[in-house]
């Protein structure tokens, strides 16, 4: 009995020491607030991602130093789901019930956005995703800070029409063997029509992730332009498009003859690539390192500066890029949405991020759309120069509202341009 | 007397000609106008024949020129020089802007600067401004090319010209001249000249010809046919040759596969980390040329091949003195053992070199490719792929046939008791044989960096492909593992031209695995009791 009460009595302290402690430990910090961070930091698609949790954690600190948000320091959970698709929505799982995180930042591919959709539908997390897309989807818990179809690949393919394009009439549309190449190139194959483009003007081509040999395919092309003016719309995906670009340059196949716009190559995709022979090949952005502004300006520094301190590989030559420049503009109108509804209550705060608008990098005020999750942005289309940035050949007057239903899909037209149930929060 | 006087006339004609500058209000028009006025300025400004345009004009498409209002000011060779007044300005004015050369500028600059060009005194010049104009120029430019034409005397040039001036007298000419220009283009034109060719034979949308001419339009589609037949050549050609490119890539990725596991029995999980590691040592190879020696950049493979092969060996003989000897006989173990060591490699280059793909650069002669046809040019960087998985080929099986170590490799490997009981330290060649073919994963590294990413996943992509060669072609001699891989490169390539690349691919796998199933010891199968011991 003794030695019972002994024991009970032993435990009780313990733990009220321990509690003790805890409780000094939290009062003595500053007000925290989790956010999560959820990024591939391995496998394949470690290459594009991994910048996006550096600018974020970049964002956090540069938050962190200024006081905070409503005077919480921001406290950054990152994981790291491997380029896995379905780890994304555990890991996903794991940040909303195991860590309880305010807000996340992540996802790449739209298969992986298409993982954790149902997690934070479910859980009603709220997710912010920063890379462009195909459309065709809303939800009430994401907001999406890359480019819609209409902001990317619609006046892509208008400039290439152009007189000043190149007044193309024929198309190679060749994309990865994934979603988001499939859907794009559906949406401009209807597009094209509605533009009176025949379907035998039009070939489709996929490769599958990681095609290295492009022989054959750059063949085609060739074999292809001889019947008219061409342009190549590429989506390819991730490091195929090194060889693709090799193939292109060795067979000499020159932008001045068939000019390819990409969607997917920016300023860290050309890292490894000898840029010489790829110059006036073109790609489609909302914002490309290369333009001239005092906010730009500022970013670049801020990020040569952080990578140089923090030691990140390929320091010696810090590149910026769109999708890191929408992960910013993400994290920065979650701040202010946070500000405005004074509360880090998931359903307030987004019901608080529709309208919030922040002095962007790209040079002009980007707009989160009061209703549909998709930010007003402007369209760059750029010429690759021989140093590997881009040189601006065309762009929009000013910020163009997203359209995430396109209007060259049928059925699209009776869509709302709302997320379901939003309007009852 | 009145002939000195012509004379004179001359002279004064010449000298005025050369003092004139260039015409301000055209530059202006160059500088301040849109694209089309820019384009209608460059034109008349060759057509002026002003020695000053060429600087002029190549400033523009190099880049170097700013506009300040109205005036060119060019800024090449660090000096700051107005092209009209030939002024030199101390700095910038204040209001200069960058001129933005985009595709269709850079287009009509070269094709502008490619006329200028015609009339050089310098052979190669006028050679390569004749094959920049192949899809002809600006229709004001046709007299220039015409007196260009008159005036050449190279008959391989002459042709390119008439090409040249065929191709814009087919739009611009009268019926007699565009009759000439269809056949002219008919007997040697290219694709360039199938797309001049192809609106003449097309109804417009409201069912007329779009060439009212019937005998024009009868001419163009038979110019057209010999052009298709033409071009059906250089395609055949080119199907062939990107086969033989991807076999050889096969080739030289499977042969250190075929000495490893088909000689040794060893089931290499690791095969392709040390192509990798072949590949980064290339890469360490190049970056140091690149700090140390720039001036002998080009010659950097010189020096990472054999770099390569001996890193690659040594990193494969550590591997077999303290792990793979002791598992001799135990494939699944040897399997799991160097699938463990293949991930700890990867993670290892990661760590070193960072999880991004490194630049490795072709030198200067491995860029671009040699046009054999009109729409056939051989790249230089397969062409040579393809000669060194040969030169590979022929040491590899030199090494094995007529040397010692050779000899010993091929003992141990038929019978290793009896090996060993003639005095033969098995161990010790087994480690050298290891050696040898991790060296030739190392060779096949380096040449794979010539030709796509190099990155710590590179092995990954190449294992299976390494894999399904040396068993298709049959376990245990070199001659299967090259029919193997031309064959697997030739099948790939035909398959792809006709369904796409995914579906070749699945193709390809779906015969291995039927022709496996049908024949598993592959296409060549030594036959002897050695190898059930």
């Amino acid at each position: 009995m003794q030695r019972r009460h002994l024991l009970k009595a032993l435990t009780f302290t313990v733990s009220a020491a321990l509690m003790g402690t805890a409780a000094q430990e939290s009062l003595a910090q500053a007000k925290t607030v989790k956010v999560g961070v959820l990024h591939s930091l391995s496998g394949t698609m470690a290459i594009s991602e991994t910048v996006l949790k550096d600018v974020a954690l970049m964002a956090f600190d540069e938050i962190n130093a200024k006081g905070g948000v409503m005077g919480y320091k921001i406290e950054p959970v990152v994981v790291d789901p491997a380029s896995n698709w379905p780890l994304f929505a555990e890991k996903a799982r794991q940040l909303l019930t195991q860590d309880k995180v305010a807000a996340t930042f992540g996802c790449w591919t739209s298969v992986s956005r298409k993982s954790v959709l149902p997690v934070y539908e479910e859980l009603n997390g709220l997710l912010f995703y920063p890379v462009q897309y195909e459309g065709e989807e809303l939800s009430k818990n994401v907001f999406y800070t890359g480019a819609a179809p209409n902001q990317q690949a619609i006046p892509a393919v208008e400039y290439l029409m152009s007189k000043e394009g190149g007044a193309a009439k024929r198309w190679v549309l060749l994309g990865t063997d994934y979603v988001y190449p499939r859907t794009t190139n559906k949406i401009l194959r209807s597009f094209l029509h509605s533009k009176g483009v025949d379907d035998k003007d039009i070939d489709e081509v996929y490769t599958p992730f990681g095609h290295s040999d492009y022989q054959t395919i750059v063949g085609n092309i060739k074999k292809f332009a001889a019947g008219g003016k061409t342009a190549v719309v590429s989506t390819i995906n991730g490091d195929s498009n090194v060889p693709f670009y090799k193939e292109l340059g060795n067979q000499g196949l020159k932008a001045t003859d068939v000019p390819v716009v990409a969607f997917s190559v920016g300023e860290e995709e050309l890292r490894g690539v000898d840029t010489k022979p790829l110059v006036g090949h073109l790609a489609a952005w909302n914002y490309f390192m290369s333009v001239k502004n005092p906010e730009n300006d500022a970013f670049k520094a801020k990020w040569a500066a952080y990578a140089k301190a923090k030691k990140l590989p390929g320091a010696d030559k810090p590149l910026t890029n769109d999708p890191m420049e929408a992960t910013y503009i993400g994290i920065y109108m979650w701040k202010q949405a946070v500000e405005k509804a004074k509360t880090f209550d998931i359903d307030k705060v987004i019901a608080a991020v529709g309208g919030q608008t922040f002095k962007a990098p790209s040079g002009f005020t980007a707009m989160m759309d009061p209703k549909n999750h998709h930010l007003h942005k402007p369209v760059f289309i750029g010429e690759v120069m021989a140093n590997g940035q881009f040189n601006v050949v065309w762009k929009t007057k000013g910020p163009v509202k997203a359209q995430p239903w396109s209007p060259f899909i049928p059925g699209n037209d009776k869509k709302k341009d709302e997320p379901d149930g939003k309007s009852a929060t | 007397m009145a002939k000195i006087q012509g004379w004179c006339a001359g002279l004064l004609l010449v000298f005025c000609a050369q003092a004139q500058a260039l015409d301000a209000g055209l530059v202006g028009r160059l500088m301040t106008g849109d694209s089309d006025e820019k384009s209608q300025a460059i034109t008349e400004l060759v057509v002026s024949g002003d020695p000053a345009v060429a600087p002029l004009l190549q400033a523009f498409a190099d880049g170097d020129l700013q506009a300040s209002g109205s005036r060119a000011l060019i800024t090449s060779g660090g000096r700051i020089v107005d092209a009209v007044t030939a002024e030199v300005l101390p700095a910038l004015p204040d209001d200069h802007e960058d001129l933005v050369v985009n595709n269709r500028m850079r287009r009509e600059l070269a094709d502008a600067l490619a006329v200028l060009k015609l009339l050089s005194t310098e052979r190669a010049d006028r050679l390569s401004a004749a094959r920049t104009l192949v899809n002809g120029a600006d229709d004001a430019m046709l007299p220039l090319v015409k007196k260009a034409l008159a005036a050449e005397q190279d008959s391989e040039i002459r042709g390119l010209l008439e090409g040249v001036a065929a191709s814009m007298e087919i739009r611009t000419g009268d019926t007699a001249q565009r009759m000439a220009a269809i056949i002219k283009l008919g007997e040697a034109g290219g694709s360039n000249a199938k797309k001049l060719l192809l609106p003449l034979t097309v109804k417009n949308a409201d069912g007329t010809w779009a060439e009212p001419d019937g005998d024009l339009r009868a001419a163009a589609a038979s110019s057209l046919r010999s052009i298709e037949s033409r071009l059906a050549w250089g395609e055949r050609v080119g199907l062939v040759f990107a086969g033989l490119s991807l076999g050889s890539i096969l080739l030289i990725a499977a042969l250190g596969l075929a000495i490893t596991y088909g000689l040794m029995g060893v089931i290499n999980m690791a095969h392709g980390e040390l192509m990798m590691i072949g590949a980064y040592a290339t890469y360490v190879v190049q970056s140091l040329f690149r700090t140390h020696l720039p001036a002998w950049f080009d010659w950097y493979p010189l020096l990472a091949v054999p770099v390569a092969f001996v890193t690659a060996a040594l990193v494969g003989m550590l591997l077999e003195r303290l792990v793979i000897r002791f598992l001799y006989g135990r494939p699944l173990e040897t399997l799991l053992a160097t699938w463990g060591i293949s991930l700890m490699l990867i993670q290892c280059v990661r760590s070193l070199f960072g999880a991004q793909n490194v630049q490795v650069e072709n030198p200067a002669f491995m860029s671009g490719g040699v046009a054999l046809m009109s729409n056939l040019v051989l790249p230089w960087n397969r062409i040579i792929i393809i000669g060194f998985a040969l030169v590979v080929l022929g040491a590899v099986s030199l090494t094995l046939t007529r040397t010692r170590l050779g000899l010993f490799v091929r003992g141990v490997t038929q019978n290793r008791t009896m090996a060993s009981c003639v005095g033969v330290a098995t161990a010790r060649i087994d480690t050298w044989a290891f050696g040898l073919g991790s060296g030739i994963a190392g060779l096949a590294g380096c040449g794979l960096s010539q030709i796509g990413n190099v990155g710590p996943e590179l092995g990954q992509g190449y294992i299976v492909d390494s894999f399904m060669v040396v068993v298709l072609g049959g376990v245990g001699q070199l001659a299967g593992t090259v029919y193997a891989a031309l064959g697997l490169g030739f099948a790939n390539k035909l398959l792809e031209a006709w369904s796409g690349a995914v579906l070749a691919k699945i193709a390809v796998l779906v015969f291995i695995i039927v022709f496996i199933q049908r024949r598993p010891q592959g296409l060549f199968a030594l036959k002897g009791r050695s190898l059930d011991a």
